[in-house]
């Protein structure tokens, strides 16, 4: 696992208070880890914050899944 | 009308989280004052106040994990996770965890605070301040406003009757289980979840406070001498903060299903000062009026009081002005009745304190023993004639309690609670 999707899996378990397990690469925020409208504004604050990146709304309403942010933030950061 | 009973109580406490654990040090005499630790206080007239401590929740302190997974307790301000936390022990003490879908449709809650997620503003302002609006946590109103102890306590458990919140400052505790007490009266619901949360112990808070000359300035350095209401020494409220919950209930609804019930809430009166914004009317009337009409509403005599848990926050004003409407309602019975502050041991809840008091009347009434007003050396010239309770606690039997609270603005609230000993 790439040092970026490490991270990015450590603060969703951390944010949304679910096991390591379930966030898979293809896990979605809202439907398989129990993330609602306002947990998905505070993870792409959160992504922000640790990897030094601004995340534009409407790129952010495209991230879905896990692999969604890993992508963006390793083309991005 | 219908009656309605006290069947579950939670609270958090500066002495401690849960109710049984605060009444033995609260009538052991314990004070919860200490030099704040939460905030730097070096520069501000009052260092001193009454903290709920966060730790293991053994002893006095309070463990957050106990009451809300970590991921949720980023969400709130703290007022929220003390309300929270008192709800859920109320809820639980009333056996209320799991009720049909058709008892959630008649359970309501009533949960205020007076200031509410003033921490969580401060703090986000200056957040807004430094970094800008994206930096704003999208957690922060819905974390913040005060109907949201109400509003998480009827997600948590599924509650769907009214779902309400009371703002009237120092006077919202009591406002809220006096308000909530009526729906049920009027059979807007069957159970009520009643009560306030505060969580002030906070910079901008004591700031505010000090420049309106509120808080105690001279016991830096001896803090559990501060709060002593009504004596010669006293200049000022000492900063509380917590949560005091009750389980209200319609009478026959609780005998059904065999809940045990503490006490009946049989009075409860309303009155504005029509005043000025911080202090009470010099002649006392609103304190008078709100006790009066509490009274009628009982249908019982002023002198059937055994216990007042006094508003009595141990400023220079209040005290004696409350003490004189007392005297004047109570006449001749004045003699007889005890009335303690327990302000004395733990502070002022602001919010929380009329649902906490409430609940320290409840165990006047079922233990026989009514809590002491700490520090009262020497009582003002003024305060003679009524047994204040001074230092230690004492054994009396208490059928009836009538608790008192008074919030800026001018607005006043007394509960009156019997004993519950059948029909």
């Amino acid at each position: 696992m790439s040092e970026i999707a490490e991270k990015v899996k450590k603060i969703v378990v951390e944010h949304l208070g679910v096991d390591e397990d379930k966030v898979t690469d293809t896990a979605s925020f809202i439907d398989d880890l129990g993330a609602d409208s306002l947990d998905t504004v505070e993870l792409v604050m959160a992504f922000e914050e640790e990897f030094g990146i601004e995340i534009p709304d409407d790129a952010a309403e495209k991230i879905q899944t896990v692999k969604d942010a890993i992508d963006f933030i390793s083309a991005n950061a | 009308m219908r009656r309605v009973v006290v069947t579950g109580m939670g609270m958090v406490s500066p002495l401690a989280t849960g109710v049984e654990k605060t009444w033995e040090s609260l009538v052991a005499g314990k004070s919860a004052a200490t030099r704040i630790t939460k905030f730097e206080v070096t520069d501000l007239p009052c260092q001193i106040g009454c903290e709920v401590v966060h730790g293991d929740g053994t002893g006095r302190t309070f463990n957050p994990d106990d009451w809300m997974a970590p991921k949720d307790q980023r969400r709130v301000d703290p007022f929220i996770l003390y309300g929270m936390a008192a709800a859920t022990q109320a809820v639980e003490d009333a056996g209320w965890t799991e009720p049909s879908e058709e008892e959630k449709i008649r359970t309501g809650v009533m949960i205020g605070a007076g200031i509410g997620g003033l921490q969580w503003i401060a703090e986000t302002s200056l957040i807004l301040n430094e970094r800008g609006h994206r930096k704003v946590s999208p957690h922060f109103i819905a974390g913040s406003i005060i109907n949201l102890v109400s509003g998480n306590l009827s997600i948590k458990y599924g509650f769907k009757g009214p779902n309400h919140s009371v703002v009237t400052a120092c006077a919202t505790g009591t406002h809220a289980i006096g308000d909530a007490a009526r729906l049920i009266a009027l059979d807007d619901a069957d159970v009520m979840i009643a009560g306030g949360a505060e969580a002030s112990v906070c910079a901008i808070a004591y700031a505010g406070f000090s420049q309106a000359r509120a808080l105690a300035t001279a016991f830096n350095d001896t803090p559990e001498k501060a709060s002593r209401p009504w004596d010669q020494d006293r200049d000022g409220f000492v900063m509380g903060e917590g949560a005091g919950v009750v389980v209200l209930e319609e009478l026959e609804h609780a005998k059904k299903r065999g809940a045990k019930i503490y006490g009946e809430v049989i009075g409860y009166g309303m009155s504005g000062d029509g005043y000025h914004v911080t202090a009470p009317a010099p002649d006392g009337s609103g304190g008078y009026r709100a006790m009066e009409a509490a009274i009628k509403r009982a249908g019982i005599a002023a002198g059937d009081i055994d216990y007042i848990n006094a508003h009595g926050t141990s400023t220079p004003l209040g005290d004696e002005i409350e003490f004189g409407a007392v005297k004047r309602l109570l006449g001749d019975a004045a003699s007889k009745v005890a009335m303690s502050s327990t302000k004395s041991a733990i502070g002022h809840l602001l919010g929380a304190a009329g649902a906490v008091e409430a609940i320290f009347s409840i165990q006047a009434i079922n233990k026989g023993v009514v809590p002491p007003t700490l520090n009262l050396d020497n009582p003002a010239e003024s305060c003679t004639g009524i047994n204040l309770v001074p230092h230690t606690a004492q054994e009396k039997k208490v059928k009836v309690a009538l608790s008192n609270s008074f919030g800026f603005g001018g607005t006043n609230a007394s509960i009156i609670v019997r004993a519950y000993e059948g029909d």
